[in-house]
């Protein structure tokens, strides 16, 4: 059934990484990407391998969640290795032709090819461990300071909680308005691109006023359970940081240094 | 004071061409006088397009009066200033569940009015709890809503609203949507916070049998209210609602055809506990005469 897809990746169980704020994921995210991209040997890769495999370790999901995250990339990745492996210039391992594998290429595309897939597990953790609405929750916090420049932090946190939301219910009307046209005749799955795309109009024109309709009767919803913006609004939920997020912090500020140390001053 | 007092209200919906002129007029609302007391279940019916959903989103401040004036809870929706009062002690829940809950966990739907209000953390919990239990849904608090049947769905938006602890509820055709289980739990749970909590409950609908339990049902037709008075009442009045394009419950019409062909029963029959007690006396006094 349409309505049971679950949203995002989230892996529902209970550890150390799930039970962290939702900032600390976010901010440690950003900050381990950040890492990758300042480790520039070999030590470096691997302090960054071990730490990913702690954290992996202490989330309790299973690794081939992970791998999941993967495939979508596993395009970009070969290309990435490819372009690096024949347009390096350096010494020649093999020569084909005119095209050479260097020594240097296959260094930097072995290099590369690590940092993307730390970098997507990295990133996928997050996403596996949060829920959508904690992370726009703790986006909302964290992001809270860019009030002041008059950005609407709130109103876009609260749209995409929305949008999450709804997700599911217009996937459901999709469907339903789908048979309803295939009933009617339409054909949705033979003739070219061109064709294909055309045949949607039946589909997209009702999705959208309904999706309109909707949008207008939920904004009349909130507006009688006295919505009116994020001002003077309290939180059911509030974001507080705990000693777990506290000793968080102090971990990744360690592996921080740790690896300027490994990867910038101690092997130049 | 009143919870609710409407006098000579008058709302048009002003159709517009493409320039932005005028092009026509309809009175929804036309002239109509409402009093409300505390704690008092009512009822609005009428067929589709009478004005009642339109009045209904008067109580809760969502449209202001063209003409006339409404007051709820002592303060005149009219003014600006009174907007957030009136819709904390005027809640509203609407027809179609899917379009009005807003939180992805229930708890969390529930907890949108107190947020809004700018209730303490605790206490929002607290008013959580207890909303759930009242419409019987508190087992359901971490569930997602997307899973719940439509009856479970419209208690949530009740109990969402209940959890802003309001004076009145207003709900606009609750149960248009749902299928009869789903619409006998809907109009239970409005029951029950009539009578267990207090809360002043309009109920608006076009299903009969909803309004039997109601202190005092009004029937609007096109935006005035035709008939009023209690459920036994309005329902005598079988060939006024079959003008108005409204049926009366089965019960009610049978003894009202009963009626017709001679059999002496009273007028109102609302239940039918009720038309059997009276056969029964028709054929006592009957055995009598013979």
């Amino acid at each position: 059934m349409l309505r049971d897809i679950t949203l995002g990746q989230y892996y529902q169980t209970d550890s150390v990484i799930h039970r962290l704020d939702p900032r600390v994921k976010l901010v440690a995210t950003l900050a381990y990407i950040i890492s990758l991209f300042v480790a520039g040997n070999v030590p470096g890769y691997i302090l960054a391998g071990l730490f990913l495999a702690w954290v992996i370790h202490m989330s309790k999901v299973p690794f081939r969640f992970m791998v999941k995250g993967m495939k979508a990339i596993v395009f970009l990745l070969c290309l990435t290795v490819v372009f690096n492996l024949f347009l390096t210039p350096g010494t020649p391992v093999v020569s084909i032709w005119k095209i050479s594998i260097t020594e240097e290429g296959i260094a930097i595309a072995v290099m590369m090819a690590v940092r993307l897939c730390f970098l997507i597990i990295g990133a996928s953790i997050m996403t596996l461990t949060t829920t959508p609405n904690n992370l726009t929750d703790g986006l909302e916090k964290l992001l809270n300071p860019l009030k002041k420049v008059r950005v609407p932090v709130h109103e876009v946190s609260m749209m995409m909680s929305i949008a999450l939301r709804f997700i599911p219910i217009l996937m459901e009307e999709t469907d339903k308005i789908m048979k309803a046209q295939i009933a009617r005749g339409a054909d949705f799955e033979s003739g070219n691109l061109i064709q294909r795309a055309k045949n949607m109009v039946p589909l997209l024109v009702p999705l959208f006023i309904a999706a309109f309709r909707r949008a207008n009767d939920l904004a009349m919803a909130m507006e009688a359970r006295c919505y009116r913006g994020g001002d003077g609004r309290t939180k059911m939920k509030p974001l507080i940081y705990k000693k777990r997020d506290r000793i968080a912090y102090l971990v990744l500020i360690v592996y921080m240094i740790l690896m300027i140390v490994v990867g910038r001053i101690l092997m130049v | 004071m009143n919870i609710i007092e409407a006098k000579k209200l008058v709302y048009e919906y002003i159709r517009r061409d493409e320039e932005g002129n005028i092009e026509g007029v309809s009175r929804a609302v036309d002239g109509v006088d409402l009093s409300v007391n505390q704690g008092e279940f009512i009822a609005i019916l009428g067929h589709n397009g009478s004005g009642k959903s339109t009045l209904a989103k008067h109580i809760n401040a969502l449209l202001t009066p063209t003409e006339g004036t409404i007051f709820v809870d002592g303060k005149d929706t009219s003014d600006e200033a009174n907007i957030w009062d009136v819709r904390q002690s005027a809640g509203m829940v609407f027809q179609n569940p899917d379009n009005q809950i807003i939180g992805q966990v229930v708890e969390e739907d529930v907890g949108f009015g107190p947020e809004n209000m700018g209730v303490p953390t605790k206490e929002i919990w607290e008013r959580v709890e207890e909303s759930l239990k009242a419409v019987g849904m508190y087992a359901y608090r971490k569930h997602s809503p997307n899973k719940l049947s439509g009856g479970q769905k419209q208690r949530v938006s009740i109990a969402g609203v209940l959890a802003m602890h309001p004076k009145c509820i207003i709900l606009d055709e609750p149960t248009a949507m749902l299928d009869p289980n789903g619409r006998k739990e809907v109009i239970r749970a409005a029951r029950a916070l009539n009578q267990v909590e207090g809360v002043t409950v309009i109920l608006i609908t076009h299903y009969m049998e909803e309004v039997i339990y109601a202190d005092r049902v009004f029937v609007m037709d096109e935006g005035k209210v035709v008939l009023q008075g209690t459920p036994r009442e309005v329902f005598s009045r079988v060939e006024k609602l079959k003008g108005l394009r409204l049926d009366v419950p089965q019960v009610t019409l049978l003894a009202y055809e009963l009626q017709k062909a001679g059999v002496n029963l009273p007028d109102g029959i609302l239940t039918p506990e009720e038309l059997a007690e009276e056969l029964k006396k028709v054929r006592q006094s009957e055995d009598g005469r013979q």
